[in-house]
């Protein structure tokens, strides 16, 4: 079974989403969703200050048998990216919910996170597509 | 047995396991208007006894005129060697070879070429090649949109010295995906880009800047100003080279402070004959950081599992076959069969050869200059030195005097007057390596002949 920290919000796109001391959110990729790409080779980020709509590809996690969009699951601006994942990519693999963060944004409005999943309900999703 | 691989009742089960009635009502989505009933024009089918006699009376039509056209192709001399090891059963099959086990020798082949353009043009990396020069304008003119996240614009500049067709290609593959290309007028007296037609744009948020060398009126643009004017704006600077000229001048990896980010240009010169226009083939370089924005295929080196050399398809993920709609590029495929001979001639001639071709075909043409600078009623229009192509201006109308020089067997240049008014009755030739002093100085009366009787004629 995936793993899917309780303390994080989820997207339908299998994004995870942590909201920081100061607000901003930080953005990554599931578990499920990189044992699923399979080991990454490339990881395009965001450019920092690039302001993304709710839905937006903003990211592209590249791995020896595909290449998918990370669309973005809120809208403001992207504050900070993970430039670690540059040289080491297959940081998301075995580290997804640490060293294998994608992207740090500000938010336009909080009523965004509302819409977001709970562990509870991701883990449900998961049920419902295996 | 038939060799038609789907029999009509194959046919009809798989549309009755979809349930459909007919093939075309797969295709209702397409408005009648748009659909195409038929091919007009094309004659009923003929048995080949006939069509051999047919097509052997229309190759007899080309002839073999003693050639100074160039415009895009250029006659070179092809060692007889290329295309016979071109023919050698290692390299049979002009497909890209997905299965890496089976395809060795291919596979190696393409890595070699894209090393032998990396270095030509000074760039980090090669594809294994695109369509031609001009599809590959467009597919650079996509990819720079892709790599320069700086710029939102999608404006990209093309200077009218890029090749006219190249320009429409260009606008024709890419202008219908958002890209704007605007046409930058260039020095009428001068044959190249101005830096101040440029700054009419120095304040807009600009893609790409395209930069031809040599442009195809045969003149050396400033490379160097020109790319850290684009650089500057944080436009990307896409290079339209032509090979051969490779051996001698600066490649675009070394144009200004930064260098080009991407080069195309036509590989014909590199072995390929012109075949009444085709086929010929495309390459395309960029930096290291662009590569994953580049189109079509890369062949790389690994190491099996014993730890041999091997050569495989690499970055895959980016293609049409994996990423549908979000590919980087529609080119799912390479000139593999021109590619060998390119590849070929290039080993052929090694680094030296190709220098010496470069030299031979600047020599030439300087020649057809200053022999038709001493031509009443020729002038030469741009002074100052080219590669291998040059205009002239003539005092009568272009047209008939190369219909003069095709009686006698010369074909003597491009007619620029529809593409380039402004140059008025200019005429653009080229001499490669290929053509004698001989040669040369029988197109100089030939062509005396031709304008004095034009201008005769006329009064």
């Amino acid at each position: 079974m995936s793993n899917v920290p309780g303390d994080l919000k989820y997207s339908k796109d299998h994004e995870w989403i942590r909201v920081e001391e100061d607000g901003t959110c930080t953005i990554g990729v599931t578990d499920h969703a990189q044992a699923a790409l399979g080991d990454l080779v490339f990881v395009e980020l965001p450019e920092v200050g690039a302001t993304l709509a709710e839905g937006d590809a903003c990211a592209v996690v590249e791995s020896v048998k595909a290449a998918s969009d990370v669309y973005s699951p809120l809208t403001g601006e992207v504050t900070a990216v993970n430039d670690g994942l540059t040289d080491a990519p297959e940081l998301v693999n075995t580290d997804a919910y640490g060293e294998g963060w994608i992207y740090r944004m500000s938010l336009d409005s909080d009523g965004e996170l509302e819409e977001l999943m709970s562990a509870e309900e991701y883990l449900a999703l998961l049920e419902d597509e295996a | 047995m038939a060799f038609i691989p789907h029999t009509d009742a194959d046919v009809r089960d798989m549309l009755q396991a979809i349930g459909v009635d007919s093939i075309d009502q797969l295709f209702d989505e397409i408005p009648q208007a748009l659909r195409v009933d038929g091919l007009k024009g094309v004659p009923e089918a003929v048995g080949e006894m006939e069509i051999t006699r047919i097509m052997h009376k229309r190759a007899a039509r080309d002839g073999e005129p003693l050639t100074f056209i160039g415009a895009g192709a250029y006659e070179h001399h092809i060692p007889a060697a290329v295309w016979e090891i071109a023919t050698r059963g290692e390299f049979y099959s002009a497909y890209t070879p997905y299965q890496a086990e089976a395809s060795q020798g291919t596979l190696q082949l393409i890595y070699e070429f894209q090393t032998m353009m990396a270095s030509l043009t000074g760039l980090d990396v090669s594809n294994a090649s695109m369509y031609d020069g001009a599809s590959a304008l467009g597919e650079a003119a996509l990819m720079a949109v892709r790599a320069n996240r700086k710029s939102r614009s999608g404006k990209i500049l093309m200077p009218r010295t890029l090749h006219p067709l190249y320009r429409k290609v260009a606008k024709a593959v890419a202008g219908n995906q958002g890209l704007e290309f605007i046409e930058v007028d260039y020095d009428h007296a001068n044959g190249t880009l101005d830096l101040k037609a440029l700054e009419a744009y120095a304040d807009e948020d600009l893609t790409a800047l395209v930069i031809p060398q040599p442009n195809f009126l045969g003149r050396f643009e400033d490379v160097d100003a020109l790319t850290d004017w684009a650089h500057a704006r944080d436009a990307q600077v896409i290079a339209v080279v032509n090979p051969t000229s490779l051996a001698l001048i600066k490649p675009p990896g070394e144009w200004g402070e930064k260098g080009a980010d991407i080069a195309c240009g036509e590989g014909q010169p590199l072995g390929v004959p012109m075949s009444s226009g085709g086929p010929f083939f495309g390459f395309m370089t960029c930096r290291q950081s662009w590569v994953r924005q580049m189109p079509g295929r890369i062949v790389g080196r690994t190491t099996d599992l014993d730890g041999r050399t091997g050569y495989t398809l690499t970055l895959q993920a980016r293609e049409q076959h994996i990423r549908r709609s979000k590919a980087t590029s529609n080119i799912c495929t390479n000139q593999g069969l021109m590619v060998t001979g390119a590849t070929i001639y290039m080993s052929l001639l090694g680094a030296e050869g190709l220098a010496g071709v470069a030299t031979a075909c600047m020599n030439n043409t300087a020649r057809v200059v200053e022999v038709m600078s001493s031509v009443d009623g020729v002038e030469v229009a741009f002074a100052g030195g080219q590669f291998h192509e040059a205009v002239l201006k003539l005092d009568c109308p272009v047209a008939p005097v190369l219909e003069r020089l095709a009686a006698e067997d010369i074909a003597g240049g491009l007619d620029l007057s529809a593409e380039y008014p402004e140059l008025g009755n200019a005429l653009l030739v080229c001499a490669t390596e290929t053509k004698s002093e001989d040669d040369i100085v029988r197109f100089g009366k030939a062509m005396a002949d031709a304008v004095a009787a034009v201008a005769g004629e006329k009064r």
